[in-house]
């Protein structure tokens, strides 16, 4: 029953998507994936053998609340930064759902599902960390672009192949210590960081869009790990449509998606690619 | 689940996510990217089950943690989503 009504809802989020990206049923499309969310959300709690129902309702009132609160109460001209923040938080929940299941794997997880769920968290944290430097950047509170002095891709590149490197190493074993994912995770938040802080806030809407396309890799990656088929339908459909729709919006502004991440505007950048 | 199932899936859904929005106009890119912000929302029903099955003070306090994350996501996606379709509606209107 609880299968069936996921299948449903997927569908809906599917052809509300489709129906959001024409004007004249955008609104109804909206409305079609929020009523699938509210029946799915609804539906899990049916699901049986589960515990800390109490924890449940009490963490999606605290989140969902404040969420609800903040996203009202913002101008009008805030909300691009409302959404990489979002955005960021999903990841950061993709990211924690897999630190659950390295955590419990006590008896060794299918290789296939650990390697997974650590491309998982890998994506999931970089979305994280990259969307709050995004909404930081966006609202304000960080004005200047940082980045290294010195080969600042090249650290970037490095810490990528490590965090994959330890990470991939971690979830192979199948039973990952604590102090492993810890250092995995501190990791893959600083690369996010890292990523976004050499990057201009007028390039900004693009990034927030591939983040979101992240996200939504991050999620399907988790819903393998938990063997849900909406999860990973769902995360994989906004993952394609979001790597499009960054491509699409690049497009638009006229700047390859490569420059926007790897040579930001900069009087440095300009010295080492000329033109 | 079944790996070689799971990977058709995973094609399937790449395919569709490209094909469904194809043909978005410039105008509603920045909505349709709040929207499919939303749509990863459902994230929050994988952090409910594994909250659900969490054992012990960590595992369950990174669980409460999951969930309240995915809560803000649907839950603030869809607000976002909503304001800004609103006033794109009433734009559309006046033409």
């Amino acid at each position: 029953m609880i299968e069936m009504i996921y299948f449903l809802a997927t569908f809906a989020f599917i052809m509300g998507l489709r129906a959001m990206s024409a004007p004249a049923t955008a609104v109804q499309g909206m409305r079609i994936a929020g009523v699938a969310m509210v029946v799915a959300v609804g539906a899990t709690f049916f699901t049986p053998g589960l515990h800390n129902l109490g924890w449940m309702v009490a963490a999606i009132a605290v989140g969902g609340g404040l969420a609800w609160i903040w996203a009202r109460r913002v101008a009008m001209t805030e909300m691009p930064q409302m959404v990489a923040i979002y955005n960021g938080l999903g990841g950061g929940a993709a990211a924690a759902i897999a630190a659950v299941e390295l955590l419990g794997a006590q008896t060794g997880l299918p290789t296939s599902v650990g390697v997974l769920a650590i491309l998982g968290a890998v994506i999931g944290a970089v979305a994280f960390s990259g969307s709050l430097v995004a909404w930081a950047k966006l609202d304000g509170r960080v004005r200047k672009v940082w980045r290294l002095k010195r080969g600042h891709n090249d650290v970037v590149l490095l810490l990528a192949i490590l965090t994959l490197g330890i990470g991939l190493t971690l979830g192979v074993s199948g039973a990952p210590s604590a102090g492993g994912l810890l250092l995995f995770f501190v990791l893959a938040l600083a690369l996010g960081a890292l990523v976004t802080l050499p990057i201009g806030g007028a390039d900004m809407p693009v990034v927030i869009s591939l983040l979101n396309a992240f996200t939504g890799l991050a999620v399907g990656f988790e819903g393998y790990v938990l063997a849900n088929p909406m999860l990973i339908v769902a995360g994989i459909v906004v993952g394609a449509s979001g790597t499009l729709l960054t491509l699409l919006m690049a497009k638009a502004m006229n700047r390859p998606i490569r420059n926007v991440l790897f040579a930001p505007i900069t009087g440095e950048a300009a010295e080492h690619e000329p033109g | 689940m079944d790996g070689i199932s799971a990977l058709f899936i995973f094609m399937l859904a790449a395919v569709a996510g490209y094909e469904i929005i194809a043909r978005v106009p410039v105008i509603l890119h920045t909505p349709l990217m709040s929207g499919s912000n939303f749509v990863h929302g459902i994230v929050l029903v994988g952090a409910m089950v594994v909250l659900g099955h969490a054992e012990g003070a960590l595992e369950t306090a990174i669980g409460v943690l999951a969930v309240a994350l995915g809560a803000a996501n649907a839950v603030g996606g869809y607000v976002v989503t909503d304001r800004m379709l609103a006033m794109f509606q009433k734009k559309g209107d006046k033409q």
